[in-house]
């Protein structure tokens, strides 16, 4: 009954919102109920390089992490290729920030980039030779396969994140979320990764990146979402990433709102 | 009535000063003459060739729970949870005191290692819940969360314990070797117990290698692609309930935890592969317990737990010193190494640099360079450049002229010319390639010049190749004979090892 | 009742009245000291210690051959220091996980002491079960004469402890709460972080060497955490929190002595391990504790949110009615009717209109309710605070008028008057909200 009623919506979106790599409505997430983003709605083109822009505490990876259900959401909507993100997994690319985990843990890059297949080997199967060579290509691909039987806390700030690339290209996925890849790394590693980014780009990959530097901003992107708690605009780099938007997306601090939000969190508390 | 027997029960166990005079038991020989008695080499083989049928029985049960603990534990380990195994096994008191009461009292046999196992199965998992609920509705951290439960539910334990003492069935007093453990009242059916249950929880771990891998070391990730993360922590949970189980009588509650952490602990000096880990701390743990029971079977004395437990320490300890790659000793050794190298080339490239900047490197003899001079290129104390010289001179590196000048020998001189050439490489680098963003640059990368690697040279030289016209690389900066000179930010972050 | 009464009827007040002494004295001991160690998230390094001191005590007889207190009490507290100093240890020069490295620091000495003490027990009667759970059921029967007062000497022992770990607290009261807070800024304002947290180790192994003989350390260590953590749970302020658990402290031990000569009683046993019930007691004033504190307690969490949730419906169905009442002034609607527009359940629901009528805001009558005067009053200020909200956040936040109202229906529960002005303020006093509405003002001036 349940599921007879909620698939057909769903199918009828397969047909209109199939092409849509990610399309966001109406969501809001809350950290221990403070309200972290609000109402974020937005649709993505596909095929482009997609950054998010916006100040410390604006949300950005929490979005990231709400789209993959990694944490819950208040309200709204995820799709993506027209399906929830638990049907179309497999089309996601996941790059978490490059502290989310112990490096000193005793695997070497090869065996990081390997985990990127897990799924598809299946539960209890071995990893077999075909796999190993699939994540060897997928180094070679990030340039650091002379790395591949290395510690990884051996490997630079750079290769490591390139490791965490590599992990997520491996999958073959249509739509890459990467969270920060360019914090902290080496200009030759940030050149790697735009390269890599367009080649993602050209055969028809999308990625959705977060993103740090303003200055590089129109170089790298295509497409930009200006996130401050909410969408302050989101379009192409050339008409959103304006003077006004930036202006609004990192100064005007909206203290009301902030005032209210406190007030709403000491309440509920004191009640 | 009741109260007095508990009263002389515990009296019997614990020092009462007062009343130790009146104690009719106690020894007369002297208090000093406290040697272990050397078994004889009948003792001796009779353990090591397992020609007792008991002996056998224990060594075999011990040693499939040191292994199935030791792989179970390297896993543990690496999630972060050492120490949540040992308020499991303190948590297991009140379940197996529990058991043992209900089961007496609807006429079993209540000693029988089943019904108290699953009694302590029980109250162990309780105990995960608490920690679990006390970690997620209140603010408290998870250490207090481990504590508050380990103390609690040993106290409800011991406190039923004081009660299974005053019942009638006499045989209740062996329920202490779950406290300590005592592998001598283990019997074959036991040790069958203990040997399946490892040995699946084994084969569990080795099916679910990869998916658990992954656990230990991205949870993010692994939610993202899929994986029901919470069901594998249960699963990696309910092995390690199940491995502080069967090991309660051997090793006794208070030590389970040990075979647990120490073994993979230990192995991890060893290894940087995950497989090796486990496979090594599988080992340890198995010679662990082999050679700890052992012991204590040899030698009366000895406590099979405790034994086992010192034996696992003494790996690690020696672990600890000696493993290699991650070992103290070795670790030490390759600084001494790399600062040696680093001091030498420095001590190498200051006098090239020198002979350069007074223009006698074209001259076809080797000049000769005055100490002082070096010293005002670096900061270093007479004493260390002295002792610097005098490993170079070893190395055939440089000679002393006179008193107080040096000079280049002729493999010096190629060693020196290669060492600048490397760091200019990697100067020119950083200039042409990091747009001088020395922030930019690869700190933690293990390889700055001092330890370039060939591969890294070759890229480095076809990148540059339009400006190495020569063998030797001039100086991308005015070269600095004062220390602290014009490019210091290029050329320091070019060196952070000076 | 009966079966107390039996129980009790054993009762000795000299006895009895020694041992809750013992276990007072103890459990506050320990307690004071425990509160630090929670804050710091150590506690698993009180645990360690009091196992840990078991070598030191048996490196000591070996040693001094002999069971005097001293040369014991010496090596115990010496072996607690070590184990700090080796976790430390392992953990930076092995680079092993800070819980791994305590596992293996003290189970290792844990076993060294067992087996030392095995060795000895044949001559001397060392035994490492009363280590664990002691004997304070013998407090009374050792005893050492003070000033003319017959005292056992554990009490005279735990007294002293007591106060050595009062005096600290109490001398070195902010320091310790600096330290503890960040010891990175403790030490560049001059204390040092370190010294503070190896005194405390020593204070703690001197705490549990103290009490171990006589009542065991799974007392200390339960004392050691249980406590404070309740009392964590109870205060946010450092004092009150270490007040509040020398009081539960106290309240666990004698609660504690009563319970194990009483409830086996019920079940026709004979008194238990005094030490393991006061444990358990704490644990039981701990769960007290998390279910019912005033501030973090799980209960009063889920109630908040209940409460929160039915303001806020409350809120929600006088919204309503006022909007209904501006649009069509005849209709009286029924609780069915606003259900379907709230999507609310059908007992809250019910329950706030009894509530609101209760409170004069609405009157109903045959199911069907209106606004009375008092709840036209206040829904104006609701009603102002959401469209002032509404016209906020166009203006200033730049959202589209579509996506502004359920973000303002949320905001308008928590603005105050206060509040209020300054958003007329920021919205130039407008008189509108973005849809057209009007936006009431603050007071009728009728």
């Amino acid at each position: 009954m349940n599921t007879s009623n909620s698939v057909s919506p769903d199918r009828q979106n397969d047909t209109s919102n199939a092409a849509i790599p990610l399309s966001v409505y109406d969501l809001t997430v809350a950290y221990h109920r403070k309200p972290v983003i609000w109402d974020v709605s937005f649709d993505i083109p596909p095929g482009k390089l997609i950054g998010i822009i916006g100040p410390n505490g604006a949300g950005k990876s929490t979005l990231l992490k709400a789209v993959m259900d990694l944490i819950p959401k208040a309200s709204g909507r995820v799709q993506i290729f027209g399906k929830s993100y638990q049907k179309n997994r497999h089309r996601v690319g996941y790059v978490p920030q490059r502290e989310s985990v112990d490096w000193d843990f005793p695997v070497d890059a090869l065996d990081v980039v390997t985990m990127g297949l897990y799924k598809e080997i299946g539960w209890c199967l071995p990893v077999r030779k075909k796999h190993k060579v699939r994540a060897m290509e997928a180094l070679e691909r990030v340039g650091i396969a002379d790395y591949a039987r290395r510690q990884i806390s051996q490997l630079s700030g750079g290769q490591q994140q390139r490791t965490f690339l590599a992990r997520a290209l491996v999958q073959n996925a249509d739509l890459y979320l990467m969270d920060e890849p360019f914090a902290a790394v080496d200009a030759a590693t940030e050149k790697a990764i735009v390269q890599i980014l367009q080649e993602m780009k050209e055969s028809g990959k999308t990625a959705l990146v977060i993103h740090h530097d303003l200055q590089t901003v129109p170089e790298y992107f295509d497409y930009v979402i200006l996130l401050n708690m909410r969408v302050i605009d989101h379009g192409l780099t050339a008409d959103v990433f304006t003077p006004e938007n930036l202006q609004k997306t990192y100064g005007g601090r909206l203290t009301l709102l902030e005032e209210a939000t406190e007030t709403m969190r000491r309440r509920e508390q004191s009640l | 009535m009741r109260l007095f027997a508990m009263i002389v029960l515990l009296l019997s166990l614990c020092p009462a000063p007062a009343l130790l005079a009146a104690e009719p038991s106690i020894s007369q020989e002297s208090i000093t003459d406290r040697s272990i008695s050397l078994p004889e080499w009948k003792d001796w083989r009779r353990v090591f060739f397992l020609e007792d049928y008991n002996t056998r029985i224990v060594i075999l049960g011990t040693t499939l729970l040191g292994m199935s603990a030791g792989m179970i534990g390297s896993f543990a380990l690496l999630r972060k949870r050492a120490l949540m195994g040992d308020a499991l096994s303190h948590a297991t008191l009140p379940g197996i005191a529990l058991a043992f009461i209900l089961a007496t009292s609807l006429g079993m046999n209540g000693k029988t290692l089943p019904v108290l196992l699953s009694g302590a199965a029980i109250s162990g998992l309780l105990g995960i819940a608490s920690i679990l609920l006390i970690r997620n509705l209140t603010r408290l951290k998870e250490d207090a969360a481990l504590g508050i439960v380990l103390s609690v539910f040993f106290g409800a334990g011991v406190a039923l314990l004081g009660i299974v003492q005053q019942m009638q069935t006499g045989h209740a007093a062996g329920l202490e070797s779950f406290i300590y453990g005592k592998t001598a009242s283990m019997v074959a059916s036991d040790a069958w117990l203990i040997g399946s249950a490892g040995l699946t929880c084994m084969l569990i771990s080795i099916f679910l290698y990869k998916e658990l891998t992954l656990l230990c070391f991205d949870e993010g990730f692994a939610h993202s692609r899929g994986f029901p993360v919470v069901f594998l922590d249960m699963i990696l949970m309910g092995l390690v309930v199940v491995v502080t189980i069967i090991g309660l009588q051997a090793v006794g509650l208070i030590l389970m935890i040990s075979l647990l952490v120490i073994p993979p602990a230990a192995a991890r000096f060893w290894t940087e592969k995950i497989f090796y880990l486990s496979l090594v701390a599988t080992v340890l743990g198995a010679l662990s317990g082999m050679i700890g029971s052992a012991m204590s079977a040899i030698f009366p004395n000895l406590p099979s737990g405790a034994m086992i437990v010192l034996v696992a320490t003494s790996m690690f300890l020696v672990s600890m010193v000696f493993g290699i790659p991650r070992g103290i000793l070795i670790r030490k050794v390759r600084r001494y190494q790399l600062n040696t190298k680093v001091n030498r080339q420095h001590l190498l490239r200051s006098i090239y640099e020198y002979l350069e900047a007074h223009r006698m490197l074209a001259e076809k003899q080797i000049k000769p360079v005055p100490v002082t001079a070096l010293y005002q290129m670096r900061s270093w104390s007479p004493t260390a450049l002295h002792k610097i010289i005098r490993r170079a001179e070893q190395n055939d590196l440089i000679e002393t002229v006179s008193g107080d000048q040096i000079r280049l020998t002729p493999l010096g001189l190629t060693e020196a010319a290669r060492v600048v050439h490397e760091h200019r490489l990697w100067e020119l680098y950083l200039i042409t390639y990091a747009d001088v963003a020395s922030s930019k640059v690869d700190r933690d990368a293990d390889a700055i010049e001092h330890v370039l690697e060939p591969e890294v040279i070759a890229e480095l030289e076809a990148l540059l190749i339009q400006q190495a016209s020569s063998d030797i690389l001039a100086s991308p900066h005015t070269l600095e004979i004062d220390p602290g000179n014009t490019d210091s930010s290029v050329s320091q972050s070019g060196r952070p090892g000076s | 009742m009966n079966v107390i009464r039996e129980a009790l009827s054993q009762w000795n007040w000299y006895l009895d009245g020694w041992i809750i002494v013992a276990g007072i004295l103890c459990s506050v001991a320990t307690a004071l000291l425990g509160n630090f160690l929670v804050l710091r998230k150590m506690s698993m390094l009180g645990d360690a210690i009091t196992h840990a001191i078991l070598p030191g005590l048996a490196a000591a007889f070996f040693i001094s051959d002999s069971r005097s207190s001293l040369p014991m009490f010496v090596g115990a507290v010496i072996a607690g220091i070590l184990t700090a100093l080796f976790t430390e240890w392992i953990r930076s020069f092995g680079k092993v996980d800070e819980g791994a490295a305590m596992g293996v620091v003290f189970t290792s000495l844990f076993a060294l002491g067992l087996v030392m003490i095995v060795q000895a027990a044949d001559h001397v009667d060392l035994d490492p079960g009363c280590v664990l759970y002691g004997a304070i059921e013998l407090t009374p029967l050792d005893t050492v004469l003070i000033a003319g007062w017959e005292i056992p000497r554990v009490v005279a022992v735990l007294s002293i402890v007591l106060l050595i770990n009062l005096l600290f607290v109490i001398c070195f009261f902010k320091e310790l709460k600096l330290s503890s807070f960040d010891p990175a800024l403790a030490t560049t304002t001059g204390f040092n972080a370190t010294l503070i947290h190896y005194t405390l180790m020593t204070l703690v192994a001197i705490t549990a060497v103290a009490s171990f003989e006589t009542v065991g350390n799974i007392l200390v260590v339960a004392m050691f955490v249980v406590p404070p953590a309740a009392a964590y749970m109870l205060t946010d302020r450092l004092g009150r929190m270490i007040v509040i658990s020398v009081i539960l402290a106290v309240i666990a031990a004698i609660t504690g002595h009563i319970s194990a000569i009483t409830v086996p009683h019920w079940f026709g046993y004979g008194s238990t391990s005094t030490a393991g019930m006061m444990a358990v007691a704490a644990g039981l004033l701990f769960v007290l504790a998390a279910l019912s504190g005033p501030r973090h307690g799980i209960l009063v969490i889920f109630v908040r949110r209940q409460f929160l949730a039915w303001k806020i419906l409350a809120e929600d169905i006088i919204a309503l009615m006022y909007r209904i009442e501006e649009r069509d002034p005849d209709l009286k609607p029924d609780a069915g009717y606003l259900r379907e527009i709230l999507f609310s359940r059908a007992w809250p629901t019910r329950l706030t209109l009894y509530y609101l009528t209760h409170q004069n805001q609405i009157a109903g009558s045959d199911g069907q309710f209106e606004l009375t005067e008092a709840g036209r009053d206040r829904e104006r200020q609701l009603v102002r605070s959401h469209r002032l909200w509404e016209h906020y956040l166009v203006e200033h936040a730049g959202m589209s008028t579509e996506t502004i109202h359920r973000q303002a229906e949320r905001l308008e529960h928590f603005t105050d008057r206060q509040l209020r002005e300054k958003l007329n303020e920021d919205t130039n006093e407008t008189d509108q909200d973005p849809h057209g509405s009007p936006i009431p003002p603050e007071e009728l001036t009728n």
